[in-house]
């Protein structure tokens, strides 16, 4: 029998579950942890600057290389901190575990020093979560949070342990196995749904893929390539689903949804099956519910059933794994080409490539900005981005055609997630070039984790889209509130002394002739680096999907948009 | 019965907090609990929720599906309440003088409700029923003054052999995990988890 503290269960049982990073904030609560830390050299803490950094670089490391993330911060207000990004996290559907103290257990619900309900506030926006009152519970608590975490439809996992629990003795017992009753892990489908999806598949004329997440998750790209080659089947992606078919795949036809091109949007509209994979069929991709083609049969594989049907009727639901379900599929259809309705596709596009180009003259756009960075940094380079104007763009034009190249926040669209993601992305995968692509608003939500990027040799580049504004509110301002612009102008502080500050190299860029140079110094430079970019400042992100409209009243251009 | 209610039973996990994510869940995703009674099974450690939701028909697929992604929750299952047995047990305070006592009595019996209470002034009234009948009792003896009333909301299970619970054993994942993902890295720890 080996008696250990909680604190030593606790990491033992992260390195059985092959934990080598966790990205945390001490305090009062879990220092009884840290005091632990020296004994466990394998695990590697990262201290981190700020909690809400540290869960998104959870994210960002279990995104870029599909291994559990995990962060840690103490009770109370380490706690609260790490909410955003839990959600983030969950609703991202990545696999993390977020580990918290708490006040001891004789204190809890006395208003103790420090003490907030976290497993209360986190408990809507997890997976699942965990208060474990008993050193012993630690190790099968771990393991179950990490199987939860890392199976089915991934997600965000909380476990929150009181300051005595660490230093409560117990045995150290790593369970045979975890049993959790009321878990289901789909894998492959039942036959009779494949076989109904199959029918529904060889009897469509104008079939169409709504390439999501999933396929990333369940590293399913592969699976994806052949059953639409079989099918001659078009691809469209979702935000999350880019990298899933690389964009000079032939049957690749890029990015639906809000700012999506306008001949996905009409692809989507026209088809007369849609075969959605791993992907949730959420407003941003799919505009107006109620018209995104309601005469299309949907044939929906999805890991999670309750996506079924929640957002649009599903005449075929097929629970299962993608990547299981998808050899299935494959072997049940029959080979197609579609010629024609690949052809008026490809009509489409060429007729309207113009609204998806790099705006021609020479100015500093941010799409030749994020253009550049992705044809010099490459395939095998990490993208990460903030939230707005940017995103769009980087979505846009950076050629994401690799499964974890491209990672940025979907669901929540978390401003601020740019710099700590990356971060977390550099420390996951250390041989990759990390560039994170910022917005001048996002980047001063957390580019305090600089300074750990500096003390973990971490060299992300960050590539400041500084458009003096907080761009994508200014466009909604000026498209659907008359110019009428309140609070979204910004001054900026001098980037390249930021950089100084933190004794990283800093490149300001303001005209488009120094735009290769600079990144080719960036990527030259051994260490972090930030390059501000100081781009055109109103430019609007174009084809849009006015919020609140359908995919096929897409707008390709500056016109005034009536609704 | 209105149509636009549904009965949901689920069993879950006697864990603290399970109730506050059922109903975190029914507030979070905007569906309406008519009603929520929860008590203990025929098995430790097991309880079983009754709920009825109301919204159109096709909310109880919603409620299922999301009530079984919770990690607490066992099993879950819709039940037709034509093929269930659906009772809820109403106490009722009534105003009563002791020359009322008779005529309260007689409608009580027609419901088959018993008296299990009784003072100068007021009687309790005790029935176990369905809804519609609870109601039909509670109109008839509205004129009477209602004191007060407490009603457990509807429990239900099914007719015949058939059952919700279902003891699941550990599945083909589970086993995979602990040897892929759980498994002892070899000669690194000192640790035996025998
Ligand atoms: C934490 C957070 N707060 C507010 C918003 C709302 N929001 C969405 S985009 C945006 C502007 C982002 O500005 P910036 O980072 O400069 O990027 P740009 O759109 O200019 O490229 C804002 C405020 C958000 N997404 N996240
Ligand atoms: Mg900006």
């Amino acid at each position: 029998m080996v008696m250990m503290s909680g604190a030593d269960i606790l990491l033992e049982s992260l390195k059985r579950l092959g934990v080598d990073t966790i990205f945390g904030y001490p305090g009062g609560a879990v220092l009884p942890l840290y005091d632990r830390f020296p004994a466990h050299p394998e695990i590697h803490h990262v201290l981190v600057r700020h909690e809400q950094a540290a869960g998104h670089a959870a994210d960002g490391y279990a995104r870029a290389s599909g291994r559990l993330g995990v962060a840690l911060a103490t009770s109370g207000p380490g706690a609260t901190n790490l909410v955003t990004a839990i959600t983030n996290a969950q609703m991202d559907s990545v696999p993390t575990l977020f580990i918290t103290g708490n006040v001891i257990r004789a204190l809890i619900g006395r208003d103790g020093f420090q003490e907030a309900d976290i497993t209360g506030i986190t408990m809507p926006t997890v997976k699942h979560n965990y208060l474990v009152m008993q050193a012993q519970d630690i190790a099968r608590t771990i393991a179950e949070a990490a199987y939860l975490a890392t199976t089915g439809r991934k997600g965000a996992v909380h476990v929150d342990i009181p300051k005595d629990v660490f230093i409560e003795q117990a045995e150290f017992e790593w369970p045979e196995h975890v049993s959790v009753r009321g878990y289901r892990i789909p894998g492959k489908a039942d036959a009779e749904s494949v076989r109904e999806a199959a029918a529904i598949i060889n009897a469509a004329e104008r079939p169409v893929i709504f390439a999501g997440h999933g396929i990333i998750q369940a590293d399913a790209a592969e699976e994806l390539r052949r059953f639409a080659e079989r099918g001659g089947i078009p691809i469209l992606n979702t935000l999350l689903g880019l990298g899933g078919i690389p964009q000079d795949h032939a049957l690749s036809y890029g990015m639906m949804g809000m700012h999506g091109s306008y001949w996905a949007n009409h692809t989507a509209s026209a088809a007369d099956v849609i075969i959605g994979l791993g992907m949730r069929m959420d407003d941003r991709a799919m505009g107006r519910f109620a018209d995104m083609n309601p005469t299309a049969k949907i044939v929906h594989v999805d890991i999670d059933p309750a996506e079924h049907g929640k957002n649009l009727f599903t005449l075929c639901p097929v629970v299962g794994d993608v990547k299981q379900v998808l050899p299935q599929l494959t072997d049940a259809i029959e080979k197609r080409s579609h010629v024609e309705w690949i052809r008026w596709i490809d009509t489409l596009r060429s007729e309207h490539r113009h609204s998806m180009m790099v705006p021609p003259g020479n100015e500093l756009t941010t799409q030749y900005a994020v253009s550049k960075i992705a044809e010099f940094a490459g395939r095998e380079a990490i993208f990460t981005t903030g939230v707005g104007q940017h995103q769009m763009w980087a979505a846009q034009f950076m050629d994401i055609s690799r499964p974890r190249q491209f990672i940025t926040s979907g669901g929540l669209g978390t401003m601020g997630f740019e710099v700590p993601a990356a971060m977390g992305a550099q420390a996951a995968c250390r041989d990759r070039q990390v560039w994170t692509i910022c917005g001048d608003g996002g980047f001063q939500m957390t580019f305090q984790e600089i300074a750990t990027m500096v003390d973990e040799r971490l060299p992300v580049k960050m590539a400041i889209m500084n458009n003096g504004f907080l761009g994508m509110v200014r466009q909604w301002q000026e498209l659907f509130h008359n110019d009428n612009y309140v609070s979204v102008a910004m001054s900026q502080p001098d980037f390249v002394k930021i950089a100084e500050a933190y004794g990283i190299r800093g490149i300001r860029v303001s005209d488009q002739s120094q735009v290769e140079d600079a990144i080719r110094e960036a990527a030259a430079d051994p260490g972090p680096v930030i390059l501000d970019f100081q781009v055109t400042a109103e430019e609007n992100v174009w084809p849009m999907v006015p919020s609140g409209a359908a995919l096929k009243e897409t707008i390709e251009g500056p016109q005034r948009v009536t609704r | 019965m209105s149509t636009n209610t549904h009965t949901v039973s689920a069993l879950v996990e006697d864990h603290p907090g399970v109730l506050n994510r059922v109903s975190s869940l029914f507030r979070r995703r905007g569906f309406n609990i008519e009603s929520l009674a929860v008590g203990t099974t025929e098995e430790p450690g097991i309880s079983r929720m009754t709920i009825v939701v109301e919204g159109p028909p096709n909310i109880a697929d919603q409620v299922q599906k999301q009530l079984d992604k919770l990690i607490d929750v066992v099993t879950v299952e819709t039940l037709n309440e034509d093929e269930s047995v659906v009772r809820e047990l109403a106490l009722i305070k009534v105003a009563c003088r002791p020359d009322q006592r008779r005529e309260i009595l007689d409608v009580v019996d027609i419901f088959r409700g018993s008296v299990v209470d009784v003072s100068t002034t007021t009687v309790i009234i005790q029935l176990t029923a369905a809804a519609d009948t609870l109601n039909a009792l509670i109109e008839n003896l509205r004129p009477y003054g209602i004191r007060e009333m407490v009603r457990t909301g509807r429990i239900a299970l099914a007719r015949g052999p058939r059952t919700t619970a279902t003891h699941q054993h550990e599945t083909e994942e589970e086993r995979r995990f602990h040897q892929e993902i759980g498994r002892l890295p070899e000669g690194e720890l000192p640790f035996s988890s025998k």
